[in-house]
């Protein structure tokens, strides 16, 4: 078996089960993913969901508790992380404090023992993709932080490795910078033609950067598909307050068919898209579909919490009779300890059973 | 109460001047106590000594240091004192950085090996010197176990000669050593070498690029530590060693001046040259610190 980095790029990376146990808690489940060459898959989750612990058990950081990786026909989670040849973009970017910018990016390219002439060339087109000439031979200290992101990015791709895997990369940029390393990590994917896994708590970021989305909680994948796919069916009520349904609402369901269920409770009359014969349901509700004032079939009365002018109109938050909480939205100023009745078209209401625990 | 929110601090009610200039307010005052007691413990006695040094009991003012580097029963001391103190500072330089390295993920190994090597701290010179004595001494368990497994057939010397002091100078030292390099290397941030992983470098390649090169700066501040405990080694040196031959070091011959010869002048001498060597060894390896970056060691602004 070869002992240097993985060369050259891939058709399938398949993880076939893979699990990892922590002192007998399980942070990742089973997960099974077939990626295709130059593909751009993020995995979405809350902190603790297993999408770190994914992605470290892929750059061999981690060894498996369970299950393979293969790329191609090559089993890969038994080597060394130095012999996977993966680049990798760490949360806290991880720099070499004591190298120069120059060095950093240079540094994978040294160990695969390029010639002298050849790395400084790559370094220099890396730089350039990166757009960091001007700082090519500071320290990583020296830099602000989205110059420090930018570099890390650098030194992951300028090995040309069969793989990408970042980890939030962003998280520690302000809102700002965040949205343009966005586009930039979109362009770099798309320059290179190499493959991404991408890890974030961010839907944002997952839906405008992917071309599938794994969404995980507890270590268990709750759905894979395209963005629009999870926008528009989100599989479980997991998957679906990821895509914007922030309300939940945990109701008895009272009828239904034709793909819609009637649910009920104190205070309360929703009907939604999706089957649950009987026993409890939750209605997901995406906040800008909760109105308050409107009439229709759908109804539900909350004792307001609190509001906020959002300019256009007002955010308010809710409890249920039976002390649920909600967000909706109001076109005219509510207070405090008021009783409101919301309304919310059927069409825009997600009826899932409820989570087997 | 506007003076209280005045740029720089400073004393309710005091003006700004060349204090506030300098950055200096009322907590400038704390650093008194220290600089009294370095000025009474310290600059007042090394002064003192130095003044006295070019006051020989006879003759001209530098024939104290003339007297010194002309006798080779004095000058020679400083190459014996260096013999013993050069090498166990390396070794307990060196020994202590592949088991600091060894220990730098936190475990309760890490607690409980931590705890079994500092306890040589706790003894003193003087006790490890007399439990050396008796344990590698001709009768000692150690010569008796060698014997009994026939890896000798004689007890050997390593007692009253270099090699005793240089044993407990280890033994001694290697605590202060240990800890000080724990510490620098549990500051290193290990993502660091996971990220030199991932970019392809073995382990070795991991330690040689990134810890090596991090730890440079701590490991000179060890061995500057280490080496002015060394130097300045009596006790064992009497006791272990060989006082009259190979381990007659510069701290002896300066207490015989002083306490035997009753000639404080060129006693206050032999110590000024004493302190100067002291002085050349750590300064040439701090000037080498110089060469190694000696920044943050995590991998972010943070």
């Amino acid at each position: 078996m070869a002992t240097g980095p993985i060369d050259g790029n891939f058709e399938i990376l398949k993880l076939d089960g893979v699990t990892r146990r922590f002192a007998g808690i399980t942070a990742l489940d089973g997960l099974d993913l077939t990626i295709k060459r130059g593909e751009f898959i993020a995995l979405l989750g809350p902190s603790g969901c297993g999408k770190s612990t994914a992605l470290n058990c892929l750059a061999g950081l981690l060894p498996l508790t369970d299950g393979g990786i293969w790329l191609d026909d090559r089993r890969i989670d038994v080597l060394r992380p130095e012999q996977r040849g993966f680049g990798m973009v760490f949360q806290s970017y991880a720099l070499f404090p004591h190298m120069t910018v120059r060095k950093n990016i240079g540094f994978g390219l040294m160990m695969r023992k390029v010639a002298k002439a050849d790395i400084d060339k790559r370094v220099a087109e890396a730089l350039r993709m990166v757009r960091l000439e001007a700082h090519a031979d500071k320290l990583p200290g020296q830099l602000s932080g989205g110059q420090q992101q930018r570099v890390a990015i650098a030194r992951a791709i300028v090995v040309q490795p069969p793989l990408v895997l970042m980890d939030e990369p962003l998280s520690n940029l302000d809102a700002k910078l965040r949205l343009e390393m966005r586009v930039e990590i979109r362009r770099i994917h798309k320059e290179l033609g190499r493959s991404t896994i991408y890890v974030t708590h961010d839907q944002d970021e997952a839906l405008s950067l992917a071309d599938r989305i794994v969404v995980l909680h507890d270590g268990k994948v709750q759905q894979v598909g395209s963005p629009e796919d999870l926008y528009a069916r989100p599989a479980n009520h997991e998957v679906a307050r990821f895509m914007g349904y922030q309300n939940s609402l945990t109701l008895d369901v009272v009828g239904g068919g034709d793909g819609e269920t009637r649910l009920a409770g104190p205070g309360m009359v929703v009907q939604g898209i999706g089957q649950v014969p009987s026993g409890r349901a939750i209605a997901s509700i995406r906040p800008e579909d909760l109105v308050a004032g409107a009439e229709g079939v759908n109804t539900i009365d909350v004792r307001v919490t609190g509001a906020e002018y959002a300019g256009r109109e007002f955010v308010g938050t809710a409890v249920t009779q039976d002390n649920q909480p909600v967000i909706f939205r109001s076109p005219r100023r509510i207070s405090t300890d008021e009783l409101v009745r919301l309304s919310v078209p059927t069409d825009r209401v997600r009826v899932f059973a409820e989570a087997q625990r | 109460m506007s003076s209280l929110a005045a740029p720089g601090g400073g004393i309710a009610g005091s003006k700004p001047g060349w204090r506030a200039s300098l950055g200096w307010d009322g907590t400038t005052l704390l650093i008194l106590p220290a600089v009294c007691f370095v000025l009474a413990f310290f600059v007042f006695p090394c002064l003192y000594g130095l003044v006295l040094s070019f006051m020989p009991l006879k003759g001209g003012v530098f024939d104290n240091y003339i007297r010194f580097f002309s006798e080779s029963r004095f000058y020679s001391t400083i190459w014996k004192t260096l013999l013993i103190a050069l090498p166990a500072t390396l070794a307990n330089v060196f020994l202590a950085l592949p088991i600091a390295f060894a220990l730098r993920k936190t475990s309760r190994y890490q607690r409980i090996v931590t705890a079994i090597l500092v306890v040589p701290i706790t003894l003193g010179t003087v006790l490890v010197a007399q439990g050396l004595l008796g344990y590698l001494g001709p009768n000692g368990w150690f010569m008796r176990l060698l014997m009994t497994l026939h890896v000798i057939d004689a007890p050997f010397r390593l007692t009253h000669n270099y090699t005793g002091v240089l044993l407990s100078l280890i033994i001694t030292g290697f605590p202060f050593s240990f800890l000080l390099t724990l510490s620098y290397v549990t500051g290193i941030d290990p993502m660091l070498a996971k990220a030199a992983a991932t970019l392809g470098a073995s382990p070795w390649t991991q330690f040689k690029q990134i810890y090596l090169p991090l730890l440079a700066p701590g490991l000179a501040m060890g061995f500057c530590l280490a080496f002015v405990q060394s130097f300045a080694v009596f006790p064992s040196a009497v006791l272990l060693g060989e006082p009259a031959g190979t381990t007659r070091v510069m701290a002896l011959a300066v207490y015989q001046l002083a306490y035997e010869d009753y000639n404080a002048p060129m006693a206050a001498a032999g110590a000024m040259v004493m302190g100067a060597v002291q002085l050349i060894v750590v300064s040439c390896v701090l000037g080498l610190r110089g060469l190694f970056y000696r920044g943050p060691v995590g991998g972010t602004k943070g």
